[in-house]
């Protein structure tokens, strides 16, 4: 299988000074020379605990935290090096799902123009194909045309993370990082996005960088799964193989971890 | 019934410039003591408004009508200053997000003394005792008396408001989403933490959650509440086992399945409604 993003001895290093003229030093480090790959139109779950630096991975891959050493190389292009117009045309092909979709939308700007935005920054289209492309994309996610015209906060938990994945999507990305984007949302509308995610992928061939702490979502989306704690690697397979049979004692617990054990290990 | 703690009967809440307007359409609920019953529904469904009715915490723009029986006494008969009283005292509560219930520039050994004075009268270094034995007990290291809950993690937090919510031994804790906004391993610790607690001081506990994950973890007793009525209620092995009513069926499809045996189905909503309205007839 083709390799869509190949990140190489990732490291990031948090320093804090604390004491009398910060003499203090202690650092924290949130990546400790991690290496992944990513293949093409998969699903690659990365499963952690607050803390063990998954977040800082999702958003070093797209260059929103530097990194201390290290190398990403997508669709051959290298990208802690390139600037300027290459980095925005790679961006455009790696957007983000964030976790709290109440936090990610601008309170003061209609839908339409949460919409609009990124075709605009990217100069995709004129004013009437970029909103035929916006409509369609809405209605793909389950919203209505007349919700364009409506605010972030006249919208549920769940319609609000539609909007963001229909924001994600509009760029025709090849790779879309979902950093916890079920967290915050109840069980079933938990189901409903995670269909809707799947039912995307199949759609467009996306490639999926799904960081989450539940593995009972892992199983119902990932091909792969990577396991981290405190920036570094503890363990990666296949979904199955990890779940089936786990190697290493912090990967058992996780599993371990999962709500709902009860009946099963009565 | 002996052996229940707390019976609400028949109780509806609506706000109180549309008294037709149901948020809760009357729910009769008995809590066993020494049980944990859950309360599983999705937003909207009315479990955090049932919840803040024992507590007698609605909002000023809600208004109720029914019961609350407590240990024979009906809470809603009783004036303000008389629940205040058993407020904490008999009955504790705790929150889904313990940021926003602690106080930020009061260090959490302060609010936890706190909470034991308002019911108490114990001198200075009977306080600190007290303070330092419910911080061991929910297992925060002694030496964070001082710290401020911006120092601590999410699941510290939850362990201080334990350890407030169990300082005057309350007969019954009042648990709403107190892990949801936890991590899954920090939410295990939590779980078992409550669990442990409820043994040790034989408490009765009302436990508010969407996860049927949970549920099956901590409940004895369950009751699924959707669109302000309580749908189904028993044990929590018929509950899960033999789910009678269309409504617990599909909230339990859209649970996550670990073991990958069963599909991951979203809530039919009008699917729901055809087989709600055959029940009806």
């Amino acid at each position: 299988m083709k390799i869509l993003l190949k990140a190489k001895n990732l490291s990031k290093e948090y320093v804090k000074t604390t004491g009398f003229f910060s003499r203090t030093r202690t650092s924290i480090k949130a990546l400790d020379n991690l290496s992944i790959n990513i293949k093409k139109g998969i699903t690659l779950a990365v499963v952690g605990e607050s803390g063990s630096g998954k977040s800082t991975l999702a958003k070093s891959l797209i260059r929103l935290i530097e990194l201390d050493k290290g190398s990403i190389t997508f669709k051959e292009r290298n990208m802690r090096t390139i600037s300027g117009d290459e980095l925005k045309v790679t961006r455009k092909n790696i957007q983000m799902i964030f976790q709290d979709p109440y936090a990610s939308l601008n309170p003061r700007m209609k839908i339409i123009k949460i919409m609009e935005e990124p075709l605009k920054i990217h100069g995709i289209g004129n004013s009437k194909t970029q909103y035929s492309k916006i409509l369609s994309m809405i209605k793909r996610v389950g919203l209505e045309e007349d919700d364009l015209l409506k605010y972030p906060h006249q919208f549920s938990g769940g319609q609000r993370q539609r909007i963001g994945i229909a924001r994600a999507l509009i760029l025709e990305p090849e790779l879309v990082i979902c950093d916890e984007p079920v967290s915050a949302l109840d069980v079933s509308v938990q189901a409903q996005i995670i269909q809707l995610l799947k039912s995307l992928q199949k759609e467009f061939g996306l490639t999926y960088l799904f960081i989450t702490h539940d593995l009972r979502i892992v199983r119902h989306i990932a091909n792969e799964v990577i396991v981290m704690k405190d920036g570094k690697l503890i363990e990666q397979g296949k979904t199955d193989i990890i779940f089936n049979s786990p190697k290493t004692k912090y990967t058992k617990e996780l599993l371990a971890s999962i709500p709902g054990n009860l009946l099963k290990r009565k | 019934m002996k052996n229940s703690i707390l019976e609400i009967n028949n109780l509806k809440v609506f706000p109180n410039n549309n008294s037709k307007l149901k948020l809760v359409k009357n729910i009769s609920l008995k809590l066993k003591k020494g049980k944990t019953t859950c309360i599983v529904g999705e937003s909207g469904s009315g479990k955090s408004l049932t919840a803040l009715s024992v507590m007698q915490l609605l909002s000023s723009q809600l208004d109720m009508s029914g019961s609350i029986v407590f240990e024979g006494v009906n809470l809603v008969n009783l004036t303000k200053e008389e629940v205040r009283r058993r407020r904490g005292n008999d009955i504790a509560m705790i929150f889904q997000e313990p940021m926003t219930s602690l106080n930020p520039v009061l260090t959490i050994g302060y609010q936890i003394e706190e909470a034991i004075r308002v019911h108490e009268n114990l001198i200075k270094t009977e306080l600190n005792k007290r303070v330092e034995e419910l911080l061991s007990i929910v297992g925060i290291p002694k030496d964070r008396i001082n710290s401020y809950p911006d120092e601590l993690s999410g699941g510290q937090r939850q362990r201080v408001m334990i350890a407030m919510a169990i300082s005057c031994s309350p007969k019954l804790l009042i648990a709403d989403e107190p892990t949801t906004a936890l991590d899954v391993t920090v939410q295990a610790q939590i779980l078992n933490l409550l669990n442990d607690l409820k043994l040790k001081f034989e408490m009765t506990m009302l436990f508010i959650t969407h996860d049927f994950g949970v549920v099956e973890d901590i409940a004895d007793e369950v009751a699924v509440m959707y669109q302000g009525e309580i749908v189904e209620q028993g044990t929590v092995l018929n509950v899960l086992k033999n789910p009678k009513h269309p409504y617990t069926k599909a909230l339990l499809d859209c649970v996550p399945d670990p073991y990958g045996k069963k599909d991951l189905n979203p809530i039919d909503y009008s699917a729901l409604k055809r087989a709600m309205s055959l029940i009806d007839k």
